[in-house]
């Protein structure tokens, strides 16, 4: 492992998509590459083996695209979600090479397929991959593996030794021995630091072990603090993530997508309390998903419980774990381990202050509150009808802002302001650079693939020149 | 559908898959699981005989094993195919042979080539067997025609007989309903004749690794039509015997040869090709318990396709007697047990197939009539 390390001209750390579009590319272009996946061959990836498909500028429609996604549609939504946190010139970038994205996907093995069903509103600006995110890095790893590209897994990589504008060595560990890895230039595409419960400790105090991990428990930080250790810029608030609201029964890391609840909107949410605390129907699903984790991290205990009638179950996609189930909200509450007193008197409030009107799950319909406090804007209908239904809610993070900050060659800059000759940086390591908050779907593939690329071609000249 | 520990296995993997979708691409048990919420055996029964084991969900899988959610649904599938081919084997009784399947069908080869060849030395002669035999005819005096057609008719009948029943008990037990849709009938038989499933959406099928290949594919088609051209050999020889009254053997550029030589060439090549791909495959994703009642019928079509050319290569010498008795003791053994080994596959799969065109046109009437 260190004999075959220590000469190659770009390193990678990391092994999810940003790695290895960079990988790849770095090695398109004449370099010897090795790329360093702190996760074993059977979980690697990172997070983007989670992910399903990435977001396309396109002019006309494609095999899989319909319409037409401008760099003007796209700035928009870019600007809406991150409410201005992003930069305009790295963005925009990002967006008009988005646009080149299929056709060097497909030429290195990875395949599309229409939008996936129940992602009709994804149809025009996201690209499907075939199989998900982890079909798509199979695809790429094999077409790494032709290419002659080294891949070693099980591999941490503990420190990152910087002296001046370069990057001397990377210190590694393996099979429990350090080692260090010499190269010309040093990819960093290893992700957030989400995975990373003692540094969300740091931030959140106890709070952070009710948190789940939606992805890799892979995500570990590691070369990201170390390089800010070390005076490389840093980028986002470090104080936050993306976080969606979960099923509580969900494992700790890694479960995905499987986890998730579509059903808030047809629900009252309650905390630990049977308390509402948030208007439910505010605005369609897939404007408001992503609020409640940060407002299910809020509750005490960081847990909070859906609850719904009959009349509700057959609305949103079926989730993995079972529902609870009872004739009466007494037998619910005593199966959630709430007050069954006072889950009875926040359903009976809630009820009394819903308003008769035309339900329809597919508008924001006239179905709403009058005189409640949170009010429920649409899609309110009284909780009468048993079986009474109740999914338990924590919230699960996907990803972390903080990152280092980077060019438009994704070169890292330190804090000085002055750019790293031979570090570059590609994925969630530097997404904060241009999603300074929010998110949008099939983004972080988009940036990662963008940036990989760019960043594998720099690598590569800094390493043959 | 009875429960049992592979039926509940197969709802929770189905569960987990139903909330995640990512491999709705790959085949057509993805777009049918998602036309459910919950998972009946009997839906069970009907999805793990539409899976054509092409395993691309399984390297495709954020869920596979070492996932804590251990996700590995080709196994599963297949254990569960295992578990209905008993559940619908008629007469139940016969059921018990698909345990231990891979002993069962090996000895029945073995038993029928011992038969043919004791009862032809006893009912003519051991000279018989021994001495060539030439021209017209010349296959009778090894074995009577009548005991010929008299065993095959018997044979072929009652398992052609069984094979129905099994399938009409499939067809009931995953929701009966009328067969006649031709629409939907035309689609299925496209699907049982172009294997579209296993072709992973364009590259083909998974069998080592994560690498996809369409090798699986063809070298079932050269079994699948191999076999077809043979059945069409007999037929045309049939024909030929019965009706023309023009009895074999038949020479080199004979339709029936031609056909039969062709087929058994496909056979051959199919057959080693598939056990092949089963010695090398990833064992990962195959259930191992199934791998006995692959391998022997895959060995009993190559054994059947095999003795078939070198009888035609040996018909003119001594050997044909030994020759034409083994073959059509093999071919008996193969007829007599059809309804009790893997070639019930073939029976349930299409059927399923049928149920996934009905199912797929309904769908598709019932977004027009939405429109």
């Amino acid at each position: 492992m260190v004999e075959s390390a220590q000469n190659c001209d770009v390193v990678v750390i990391g092994g999810g998509n940003a790695a290895l579009c960079a990988a790849i590319t770095a090695r398109e272009a004449g370099a010897s590459v090795l790329v360093v996946e702190h996760a074993p061959k059977a979980m690697r990836g990172g997070n983007s083996r989670h992910t399903r498909n990435l977001r396309l500028m396109h002019e006309a429609p494609t095999k899989v695209l319909s319409d037409a996604y401008t760099e003007n549609d796209y700035w928009d939504d870019l600007l809406r979600v991150t409410k201005g946190e992003t930069d305009e010139y790295l963005a925009k970038m990002t967006i008009r090479r988005s646009a080149e994205l299929s056709a060097w996907m497909e030429s290195h093995g990875v395949r599309f397929q229409p939008s996936l069903t129940g992602t009709l509103d994804l149809s025009r600006t996201n690209a499907f991959f075939l199989g998900g995110g982890k079909a798509l890095l199979n695809s790429y790893y094999n077409t790494a593996d032709k290419l002659g590209i080294k891949v070693h897994y099980e591999v941490e990589v503990l420190d990152v030794r910087r002296e001046g504008n370069v990057i001397r060595d990377i210190t590694i560990v393996q099979n429990g021995e350090k080692a260090i890895i010499v190269a010309k230039s040093v990819v960093v595409a290893s992700g957030g630091f989400q995975a990373n419960i003692e540094w969300l400790r740091e931030i959140w105090g106890g709070a952070a072990d009710n948190f789940i991990i939606r992805g890799t428990p892979y995500a570990q930080g590691k070369v990201l603090k170390a390089l800010l250790n070390q005076g490389i810029a840093q980028v986002g608030d470090p104080s936050q993530f993306h976080a969606v609201a979960i099923d509580a029964r969900a494992p700790k890391f890694d479960g995905g997508i499987v986890t998730r609840l579509d059903c808030v909107p047809f629900s009252i949410v309650v905390n630990r309390d049977g308390k509402r605390f948030y208007d439910e129907g505010q605005d369609m699903w897939p404007k408001r998903y992503a609020i409640w984790g940060r407002l299910v991290a809020q509750c005490p205990e960081q847990v909070a419980y859906c609850v719904f009638d009959r009349k509700c179950i057959n609305l949103f996609m079926p989730s993995v774990f079972p529902v609870f189930k009872a004739d009466s909200l007494g037998e619910l509450a005593a199966q959630l381990t709430l007050d069954p007193g006072r889950l009875a008197a926040t359903v009976a409030e809630y009820n009394r202050a819903v308003v008769p009107g035309e339900f329809n799950h597919r508008i924001l319909d006239n179905c709403t509150t009058q005189g409640l406090n949170p009010p429920k804007s649409h899609w309110a209908q009284p909780i009468d009808s048993p079986p009474f239904y109740a999914y338990p809610l924590r919230p699960g993070i996907t990803f972390t802002y903080l990152g280092i900050k980077v060019d438009e060659h994704a070169r890292a800059m330190t804090t000085e302001g002055h750019t790293m000759a031979n570090l570059f940086a590609a994925g969630e390591i530097m997404s904060g650079n241009v999603l300074g908050q929010g998110y949008l779907a099939g983004f972080g593939m988009t940036l990662g693939s963008v940036f990989g690329r760019i960043a594998g071609a720099g690598a590569a000249k800094y390493a043959i020149n | 559908m009875q429960s049992t520990n592979t039926t509940a296995e197969a709802r929770r993997l189905l569960e987990i898959c139903n909330a995640c979708r990512y491999c709705e691409g790959y085949c057509a048990v993805f777009p049918a699981m998602e036309l459910r919420r919950a998972f009946s055996n009997e839906d069970l029964s009907y999805l793990a005989n539409l899976c054509h084991n092409c395993r691309g969900c399984y390297y495709a899988c954020q869920y596979a094993p070492p996932h804590e959610f251990a996700i590995n649904l080709p196994k599963t599938l297949a254990e569960l195919r295992g578990e209905t081919y008993v559940e619908y084997a008629w007469p139940r009784p016969f059921a018990v042979l698909f345990q231990s399947n891979g002993t069962v069908i090996s000895i029945a080869t073995a038993v029928g080539i011992a038969v043919t060849l004791l009862l032809t030395a006893w009912l003519k002669s051991p000279q018989a067997l021994i001495q060539p035999h030439t021209g017209p005819g010349s296959f009778y005096e090894i074995i009577s025609e009548k005991a010929m057609i008299g065993v095959a008719l018997a044979t072929t009948g009652f398992s052609l007989l069984a094979l129905a029943i099994g399938a009409v008990r499939f067809w009931r037990d995953t929701g009966g309903g009328s067969v006649m849709n031709l629409r939907a009938l035309q689609t299925a038989i496209r699907d049982v004749l172009t294997l579209k499933n296993l072709g992973g959406a364009g590259e083909g099928c998974n069998n080592r690794d994560e690498k996809f290949s369409q090798v699986r594919r063809r070298y079932h088609h050269a079994l699948f039509y191999g076999f077809t051209l043979c059945m069409a050999s007999t037929t045309v020889a049939a024909i030929y015997d019965h009706i023309l009254g023009w009895p074999a053997p038949y020479s080199f550029f004979s339709m029936p040869v031609l056909l039969g030589s062709t087929g058994g060439l496909g056979m051959m090549i199919g057959t080693a090709g598939l056990y092949w791909l089963k010695i090398v495959g990833d064992p990962e994703p195959s259930a191992r318990k199934l791998l006995g009642a692959d391998y022997a019928l895959l060995m009993q079509m190559f054994l059947a396709a095999a003795t078939g050319e070198l009888l035609l290569a040996f018909r003119d010498t001594s050997a044909m007697g030994i020759l034409l008795a083994v073959h059509l003791g093999i071919i008996f053994s193969f007829f007599a047990f059809m309804p009790y080994s893997k070639f019930v596959h073939g029976i349930y799969r299409s059927a399923a197939l049928l149920r996934n065109a009905q199912e797929r046109l309904t769908v598709k009437n019932l977004a027009g009539s939405l429109e």
